[in-house]
């Protein structure tokens, strides 16, 4: 297999292992455009696995499963919108509650789908026409369904983002609350709608992993895709484009992480590749004066209050 | 055109409570259609509070409100922007990182689609019919203080407002800012606008009010035609007592040199070069002033020189001996001492007065005993600088952060002082202070160059700084643009160096 050869196979597999990440990356960054950070991307992500799954065994529909899960995400999300934005609680503390009891619940709900052959599996769709291009045909149009929404995702979420009155609300709100609210945007609304957003979001994730990307459940399966999600966050400058760059650069290190082995690398190192890489990137991140150098929302984990005297 | 006969704003008996403070009572406040209307008064008169009931940010415990001669029920900012009422707060509410014409149409409802074009065009308007010239696509951050005002000027009338609040307007502006902004507000005036104008600067009433309110302690003490009245008249209205114009300051003979800075270089927040190249020396029994307006570097050299920002480039000589990226204790212990621009930054405001005053000298005696704090030393200590300083609380128990700004202030200066300073770097020690305590303050500066103490003094007024000094040094972009001696500094050079224009040779000290 000649050299270019082998980097296309990766990037073709890359493509469906970035994907969990591009959804939970997408949340995340809106969460975050909102002032809120989520640290229970990894909770959420897991609940949206097992209740996919779990839905898909018992309906044999795959958009039901999805859909449940992705509400299930929204729905754990919102405990967290509760716990920072109404009773402002330290988010970091709220979003890592979030996260232990995602994988508590998961656990215990997901024993007895251990083992079992998947009923419903989503098939990939070529696109016609699109799908026959050479190189480019079958590395971005024979995917499956969630592949293209994640993908079509990013340029609707750019367009919100800044090109429309919502997407000029949402950034006020994670810049400077108290802006937006003396000019009459509704805070707590904003940040309420972007936090469960970032849910809905994890739980597709979560879903993609169990129903089409393994497809089985394992306990614990997310096995770390949460915090990487937090990593690219930052990667992505909080920006959904850089956000599907990201996603997809970890998508291809997940894959290596598998074809490496083959050239006798151990299997243990290969498995700390993502979190090698994640913590480079948390490391450039990670100071204050870096962190308004990306361009993190100013208010980012600051809880907004009015009347303050 | 309004219709002149019915007043523009009328608010009767208003009341305000907050805990411990009676921030308005009784207020009675009428306001023409078509006249500017200075609200005068110091600070903590209650001014900007009864502006922030207008505006629907607090609500009044007793009081009616009536707009254009109709009872008006204001909940909300959004209630009173219905009701054309516009409000420019002294702390601008914009988003930095966004661009002027997302700013300017945050929150209005209305399209889903960023309303890109209508933006536009209502900006020429506003630049035709006012002067009021900003680029749509600026980002916040990279604008002037004026420019920024201008876009908050811009948010309100956008929201169709006909009665504009501007709370200080030029606190943040440079002199020729501030003249802008007057013939702005006096086009907006002549074009049927009503405007209330809050200050509590004296010239500024003459300049551009119709009539004048003056408030005091939460009480109207009288509102003036601004023609029939003086500036004697009105200061004694608003601090209940005569006041001094002049501050004495006699011929100090000047020590040996305190402070040597040599070729300066400091960073941002933002990791961008704030302070360039900055040489200058300072000596014992002599105020230098840095005058310059905010965001120039000033900031940054006061933070650097009090061990508080590391230094890039350069030296900072302490008589004679090289403290450069020093930490703060071995400076404080050296005779440094720091009042910052910030108030609450130089104060845990969670704190009684008492441990304020003792945040310097907390291990040393008498405060100190072993590892104990003697409580006693501390209160005896407290009580005399409250008494020195004239601190006005409750009790030294008092945490601080209730005193009002001016006593802060004055505790910070009592903490800072009463040892035996050899240099006094002061950044902005009078911003936001009423006359009363500005004339206070300044009086401890002046007594403390008589001592012998070197005093940097930062500053964006630039009476102030001219009053106080005997060195004026200008900053710009992180430069400084020139040094002139106070007799040769008069307001105009000074505010042409401050934009950068003019640069003398810094004179050889």
């Amino acid at each position: 297999m000649s050299i270019w050869a082998y980097i296309f196979s990766v990037l073709q597999a890359a493509i469906p292992a970035g994907t969990p990440l591009l959804y939970g990356t997408l949340g995340e960054v809106t969460a975050e455009r909102s002032g809120v950070v989520n640290l229970g991307v990894e909770g959420m992500m897991i609940m949206g696995a097992v209740t996919a799954f779990g839905v898909a065994q018992a309906t044999g529909n795959a958009f039901l499963a999805i859909a449940a899960a992705a509400l299930v995400g929204g729905l754990l999300a919102l405990i967290h919108a509760f716990a920072s934005i109404t009773l402002r609680v330290n988010q970091v503390v709220s979003g890592l509650a979030l996260t232990m009891l995602g994988q508590g619940i998961s656990g215990m709900m997901g024993k007895r789908f251990i083992g079992m052959p998947p009923r419903v599996q989503l098939k990939p769709v070529p696109i016609p026409g699109l799908s026959d291009l050479p190189v480019l045909g079958p590395l971005l149009f024979q995917h499956d369904l969630l592949v293209y929404i994640g993908l079509l995702m990013v340029p609707v979420l750019w367009f919100l983002f800044y090109r429309t009155r919502w997407g000029i609300n949402l950034r006020s709100v994670g810049e400077s609350p108290a802006t937006a609210d003396a000019m009459g945007v509704n805070v707590f609304q904003v940040r309420y709608l972007a936090v469960f957003f970032g849910g809905l979001m994890a739980g597709i994730g979560g879903a993609y992993l169990s129903i089409v990307y393994a497809p089985a459940w394992i306990e614990g399966m997310t096995a770390g895709i949460g915090w990487i999600v937090i990593a690219l966050t930052i990667f992505a400058m909080w920006d959904p484009v850089r956000g599907l760059l990201g996603a997809y650069l970890f998508g291809s290190v997940r894959v290596l992480q598998y074809r490496l082995q083959g050239l006798g690398i151990s299997p243990p190192l290969l498995n700390m590749l993502p979190f090698i890489l994640t913590i480079l990137v948390l490391m450039f991140s990670a100071g204050e004066a870096m962190r308004k150098r990306l361009g993190a929302p100013a208010a980012l984990m600051q809880p907004y209050t009015r009347e303050e005297r | 055109m309004p219709d002149m006969s019915v007043p523009a704003v009328e608010m009767r008996g208003i009341v305000k409570r907050f805990p411990g403070v009676l921030a308005n009572d009784h207020v009675d406040l009428t306001v023409r259609a078509g006249e500017i209307h200075a609200l005068l008064g110091e600070n903590g008169a209650g001014k900007t509070t009864l502006m922030n009931i207008l505006y629907g940010i607090y609500h009044p415990d007793e009081g009616e409100i009536f707009v254009k001669g109709q009872r008006a029920h204001i909940r909300s900012p959004r209630d009173a922007i219905r009701l054309g009422i516009g409000m420019v707060h002294q702390q601008f509410r914009l988003v930095p990182s966004h661009t002027v014409a997302e700013n300017v149409v945050l929150g209005l409802p209305g399209n889903f689609f960023f309303p890109e074009r209508a933006a536009r065009e209502r900006l020429q308007e506003f630049a035709r019919r006012y002067g009021l010239h900003v680029d749509p696509d600026a980002r916040i951050w990279q604008l002037s203080a004026g420019e920024q005002q201008r876009v908050e000027i811009i948010k309100a009338l956008y929201r169709g407002a006909d009665i504009l609040i501007l709370d200080e307007p030029t606190s943040m502006l440079t002199p020729r800012e501030i003249e802008e902004l007057m013939a702005t507000v006096r086009r907006m005036a002549d074009d049927g606008q009503t405007v209330i104008f809050i200050t509590h600067k004296l010239d500024e009433v003459f300049a551009v009010s119709d009539r004048v309110t003056v408030l005091r302690q939460g009480k109207v003490v009288a509102t003036l035609e601004t023609a029939r009245t003086d500036k004697r008249e009105l200061a004694r209205l608003m601090v209940g007592r005569d006041v001094l114009f002049r501050l004495e300051k006699r011929p100090v003979a000047i020590g040996p040199t305190v402070l040597e800075v040599q070729n300066l270089h400091v960073r941002s927040d933002r990791g961008l070069p704030a302070v360039r190249g900055v040489s200058f020396s300072l000596a014992a029994g002599e105020i230098l002033g840095i005058a310059g307006v905010a965001g120039n570097g000033q900031r940054e050299l006061a933070e650097a020189l009090a061990g508080l920002r590391p230094v890039e480039k350069g030296r900072v000589l302490l008589n004679g001996e090289d403290v450069t990226n020093r930490p703060p204790r071995a400076l404080v212990r050296r005779g440094v001492c720091y009042v910052p621009g910030e108030r609450l930054v130089g104060t845990v405001p969670n704190l009684s007065v008492a441990e304020n005053l003792i945040l310097k000298t907390y291990d040393q005696a008498p405060v100190c005993r072993g590892i104990f704090l003697d409580s006693r030393a501390i209160a005896s200590h407290a009580d005399a600088l409250i008494e020195q300083y004239a601190v006005a609380t409750p009790s030294r128990e008092t945490p601080l952060k209730l005193l009002s700004g001016g006593n802060i202030q004055r505790a910070i200066l009592a903490r800072e002082t009463s040892g035996a300073p050899g240099l006094l770097i002061a950044a902005h020690p009078t911003s936001g202070l009423d006359v009363g305590a500005t004339e206070y303050i300044r009086q401890v500066l002046l007594s403390q160059r008589e001592k012998g103490t070197a005093v940097l003094l930062v500053s964006e007024d630039l009476e102030e700084i001219l009053q106080l000094s005997d060195r004026v040094a200008v900053m710009y972009n992180g430069e400084i643009m020139g040094i002139l001696p106070a007799d040769r500094a008069d307001l105009e050079t000074i505010g042409m160096m401050m934009a950068g224009i003019h640069r003398t040779e810094p004179e050889v000290a």
